[in-house]
């Protein structure tokens, strides 16, 4: 839907409606396991936002973490990497 | 710095000029297919990807590599990422226009630094939003990459498929480590969510 062609009072400034923003916030909402989990229909836009960002943070946390179990399994021995390039092959 | 040549390399030159440029022009997103983080094609293309960047890593077992042992690894899973993004998203351009400039930054001819800046800044409608809405949408702007300047409803749909594309690479990420380690560790626990 553009809303784009409709008068606008800032030029060259798109207008964004609200439905537009309440379907965003709703699709974020339903990836945010905290608000997903609880089931509850009375989440403020600034809930989701909040919570958006704490989970990114916990992504962010969680491939930091990986990738410095990866290093350390990488480091400790040459056939690590057979292993996975191995287990790998054999999935497909 | 040979596996980032190596994922340039994959690209025809043109095609992915082509797909810098235009990325900033496109702006209606219904036109563009979204990447489907959550199918096991997907993850199962990231996987293979990232072990082939995690091969040119290189490996010392000295405690004083550990660290940058690490940087690399975490730049490579995040450069496969984004390369897997195609060009559609802001964030995923973001991090390989990021990850450029600081590997290339002496070697380019023709300076990228303008790249998350390309965009005109759109004025949110003051009156929709509170300042503490406002204050929160800034914080998550700073924590999706490329995203500090873009409209309230961009920043939302950026966020959306950023953290879909997060939790794969976490879901990737970790059953590499299990296939090495062996015992499954349990992160996000979701093994038939695809």
């Amino acid at each position: 839907m553009s809303s784009r062609r409709s008068r606008t009072r800032q030029p060259g400034c798109s207008r964004i409606s609200d439905d537009q923003i309440n379907d965003l916030v709703s699709k974020l909402q339903q990836l945010l396991p905290e608000i997903r989990d609880r089931r509850s229909d009375k989440v403020s836009a600034g809930n989701v936002l909040q919570e958006t960002c704490n989970y990114i943070r916990s992504l962010h946390k969680e491939v930091d973490d990986l990738s410095e179990r990866l290093s350390e399994l990488l480091a400790s021995t040459d056939t690590a990497q057979a292993a996975i390039i191995r287990s790998l092959l054999k999935q497909k | 710095m040979a596996s980032l040549i190596s994922y340039l390399n994959l690209e025809e030159e043109s095609k992915r000029k082509k797909l810098w440029k235009t990325g900033y022009e496109l702006r209606d997103r219904n036109s563009r297919p979204e990447t489907s983080w959550r199918s096991e094609s997907e993850q199962r293309i990231y996987s293979t990807k990232l072990v082939d960047a995690l091969r040119l890593v290189r490996r010392n077992p000295s405690a004083a590599d550990m660290v940058s042992s690490f940087r690399e690894i975490r730049e490579a899973a995040d450069r496969v990422l984004a390369v897997e993004a195609k060009g559609r998203t802001r964030w995923s351009r973001a991090i390989l226009a990021s990850q450029l400039r600081l590997r290339l930054a002496n070697n380019m001819k023709h300076k990228r630094a303008k790249v998350t800046g390309c965009s005109r800044p759109k004025r949110l409608e003051k009156k929709r939003f509170s300042p503490t809405l406002q204050r929160k949408a800034r914080l998550l702007s700073r924590l999706v990459p490329g995203c500090r300047k873009v409209s309230f409803p961009n920043l939302l749909e950026e966020a959306t498929d950023y953290i879909a594309a997060l939790e794969m690479q976490v879901r990737a990420m970790t059953a590499l480590t299990e296939l090495v380690t062996g015992p499954p560790v349990d992160r996000l626990g979701s093994t038939s969510n695809s």
